[in-house]
C-alpha cells in the first residue's frame, strides 16, 4: 500500500536552526495494516505524517502509495486518496457551514462543477451516516455549534465517506474528554473494520497502542526503532514496552559514548 | 431625488456583493478593489465611446474585473505573500492601465452617446426617467443577486466558502485551494469592475481616481447591513449587502445635503466613513461584550437562585 523509502527531512538546512527531524527512514505498509505510532515529542512522528500527506517536500527519499510515486505531488492531490485527521477537532470541518454543507463537500470530493448536488435524497443519506454520532436532526445547524467530539466524529465521518485508502490520524482524540474519545476510538474501529481501511494511527497512550490494530511502531529522534506486528505485538505490555525502549535507547547511547571515548 | 439614492445605491451594490465575497466569504482581504472598480469604468466608458453596444461594455467591464482579481489571486498564490499585499500591488499597477485604457487621459465623458442611462427611459415610456433608471438598475442587480445566491449554492460555490472557514477541511477533500482562490477573486473583482462600468454610465465619465477608498466605502455598507439582521444564509447576504449599500449612499447624500449645517463639506467624506467602519466594529464588539456579560449576569442569578433553594431546602 505505502512504500517509504529512506525518507529524510531537513528543516531549515544550512541555517543555525537546522534540524534533522527524520533520518532516514524507511517504511512499508501492507493493505489493512491497522498501525500504532508510539514515541516522544519531537521524535518525528508529525514529520512523518506531515510528508506522506504532503504539507512539506522532502529533503530526499521517495514514497510509493499504491503503486505510484506521490513523492512530489500535492497535498490536495493525494488528499482524494489519504485521508487525514489532526489533533485539532476544528481543523477538518468548516465551521461557518452547516454540517449538510460540510459533508457535501466531502461527499463530491475533487474539485467541484457548477452541480447542485445537495438534495433531499442526499440529505437522507445524510442523516443515515449522521445516526451513529447522533447529529441526524442537526443537518442545518453549523458546525461550529458543535462540540469537540462531535466535530472530530463528523470529521472521521466525513474522511471516510469520502472513501480514501489509507487514514492518517494524528492523536486525533487527545483534545477530548475521555468519554467523547471512547466514542471517537469506537467510531475509528468501526469504521476502519467496515471500510477495510488502512490505517496509521499516532497516541500517546501504550496500553491503548498495544491493544489497537495489528502492529506498533516506536519513534525516537527521527528514526524508526521498533516496528513489531501480529502475535509478537500480542504478547507485549507496557512494562515491555518500556523496558524495550529503554534498552533500544541505552544501546545507542553506550555505542555514541563508545565512539566518542575511542576518537 | 431620492430615486436618485436609490440607484446609486444599487449601482454601488454590485460592488459591495463583491467585497462580499471577497471578505466575508472568501476570508481574503482583498484591496484589488480600488482599481478594478476604475478599470470596470473605463473599458465600459471606452467600450460606448468606440461605438460597442452597451451589454458588450457592461460584459467587457466584467471580464476586465476577473482578470484583475486573478492577477490578485495567482500573485498570492505563487509567490506566497499575504493577499493584502497582493492585492495592493495590483491596484497600484492598474492605475496606470486604466490610463492608458483611457487614452492616457486622466477624464473621459460619455456625452452625446447613448449610455445605459439614456437608453432605460425610453424603454420603459410609461414611467418617469428616473424611475426608469431605477427599475432597470434594480433588474439588473437582482439578476445578478439571483446568479450570485444560485452560484453559491453549487458545490463548488459551497467548496469556496468552506475554503473560507478553513483552508485545510478544502485541501483535505481533494481541492486546489489556488483555484478556488482564483475563480474566486476573479468573481468578486468581476462584480466590483461591473459596479464601476454602470457607475461610469450613471455618472456620465469614467474618471481614473474613481476607486480611490472604494473598499473602504464598501466595507462600510456591509458594516450597516450586518446591523439589520444576522443570518448565514447567502440570499440574505447579499440582501443585506444591498440594503447596506443604500443606507450608506443614503447616509452620503443626507450629509451632502445637510451637513453644511455643521460644516462637513464633500471634502470630508472618506474621514467620516473611516470613522463609520471603525463604529460599527466597536458596536459590533461591544455588542458581543454586552451579550456576554448579560450571560454572565443570568449565571450568577441562576446560581444564586440554586443556591438559595437548597439554603430553603436545608431549612
Amino acid at each position: 500500500m505505502l512504500d517509504i523509502t529512506n525518507m529524510t527531512k531537513v528543516f531549515y538546512p544550512g541555517t543555525v536552526n537546522e534540524k534533522m527531524a527524520l533520518d532516514d527512514v524507511s517504511l512499508h505498509v501492507n493493505k489493512e495494516d491497522v498501525i500504532c505510532l508510539v514515541g516522544s515529542n519531537g521524535s518525528g512522528k508529525s514529520t512523518l505524517f506531515n510528508l506522506i500527506s504532503g504539507t512539506f517536500p522532502l529533503t530526499s527519499g521517495k514514497i510509493i502509495f499504491d503503486g505510484t510515486d506521490v513523492t512530489t505531488s500535492a497535498e490536495y492531490k493525494r488528499a482524494m486518496t489519504i485521508g487525514r485527521i489532526f489533533q485539532d477537532p476544528t481543523k477538518g470541518t468548516a465551521a461557518n457551514m452547516s454540517i449538510e454543507d460540510n459533508m457535501i463537500t466531502a461527499a463530491t470530493k475533487g474539485m467541484k462543477g457548477l452541480r447542485i448536488s445537495l438534495n433531499n435524497e442526499k440529505r437522507e443519506q445524510f442523516r443515515h451516516l449522521l445516526e451513529p454520532i447522533g447529529l441526524q436532526d442537526r443537518l442545518k445547524d453549523n458546525v461550529g455549534l458543535l462540540s469537540g467530539g462531535q466535530r472530530q466524529a463528523l470529521t472521521l465521518l466525513m474522511t471516510v465517506m469520502s472513501k480514501p485508502k489509507m487514514i492518517l490520524l494524528d492523536e486525533h482524540t487527545a483534545a477530548l474528554d475521555p468519554r467523547n474519545a471512547q466514542i471517537v476510538i469506537a467510531l475509528t474501529e468501526r469504521y476502519i473494520r467496515e471500510y477495510k481501511l488502512t490505517a496509521l494511527m499516532v497516541t500517546h497512550n501504550m496500553q491503548f497502542a498495544i491493544d489497537f490494530g495489528n502492529r506498533l511502531i516506536m519513534m525516537d529522534e527521527g528514526t524508526i526503532i521498533l516496528d513489531v506486528a501480529g502475535k509478537e505485538k500480542s504478547k507485549l505490555t507496557v512494562e515491555k514496552l518500556v523496558k524495550l525502549f529503554k534498552d533500544l535507547r541505552n544501546k545507542t547511547f553506550d555505542n555514541d559514548e563508545g565512539l566518542l571515548t575511542k576518537s | 431625488m431620492l430615486e436618485g439614492i436609490f440607484v446609486d445605491g444599487l449601482v454601488f451594490s454590485l460592488m459591495v456583493i463583491g467585497i462580499l465575497i471577497s471578505y466575508r466569504i472568501l476570508d481574503f482581504a482583498d484591496l484589488t478593489c480600488d482599481g478594478s472598480v476604475a478599470t470596470g469604468a473605463a473599458v465600459a466608458t471606452m467600450a460606448i465611446v468606440n461605438g460597442l453596444p452597451i451589454s458588450l461594455a457592461l460584459l467587457l467591464s466584467f471580464i476586465s474585473g476577473v482578470l484583475a482579481g486573478m492577477v490578485t489571486a495567482a500573485i498570492h498564490n505563487k509567490l506566497k505573500i499575504p493577499g493584502l499585499l497582493a492585492g495592493i500591488l495590483t491596484m497600484t499597477m492598474l492605475y496606470s492601465i486604466n490610463l492608458r485604457i483611457l487614452g492616457n487621459k486622466a477624464n473621459v465623458p460619455l456625452l452625446r452617446v447613448e449610455t445605459l442611462y439614456s437608453k432605460l427611459p425610453k424603454f420603459f415610456t410609461a414611467l418617469s426617467p428616473e424611475w426608469a433608471s431605477l427599475v432597470g438598475t434594480l433588474l439588473v442587480v437582482l439578476f445578478v443577486k439571483v446568479l450570485i445566491d444560485i452560484f453559491f449554492r453549487t458545490d463548488l460555490g459551497v467548496a469556496m466558502g468552506a475554503m473560507g472557514g478553513n483552508e485545510q477541511m478544502v485541501i483535505s477533500q481533494g481541492i486546489n485551494p489556488e483555484v478556488l482562490k482564483l475563480m474566486g477573486i476573479g468573481l468578486s473583482n468581476g462584480l466590483i469592475a461591473l459596479s464601476g462600468g454602470m457607475l461610469a454610465q450613471y455618472q456620465g465619465f469614467a474618471d481614473a481616481n474613481l476607486g480611490q477608498g472604494m473598499v473602504v466605502q464598501g466595507l462600510a455598507a456591509i458594516m450597516l447591513g450586518e446591523f439589520l439582521f444576522s443570518t448565514n444564509r447567502i440570499s440574505l447576504l447579499t440582501l443585506r449587502a444591498i440594503l447596506g449599500a443604500i443606507m450608506y449612499k443614503a447616509l452620503m447624500f443626507f450629509g451632502r445635503k445637510y451637513g453644511y449645517l455643521i460644516h462637513i463639506t464633500p471634502n470630508d467624506f472618506k474621514l467620516l466613513t473611516g470613522i463609520l467602519v471603525i463604529a460599527s466594529l466597536f458596536i459590533a464588539q461591544t455588542r458581543s461584550v454586552a451579550s456576554s456579560k448579560g450571560a454572565k449576569k443570568k449565571a450568577i442569578a441562576r446560581s444564586l437562585a440554586r443556591h438559595e433553594a437548597t439554603l430553603k431546602e436545608e431549612n
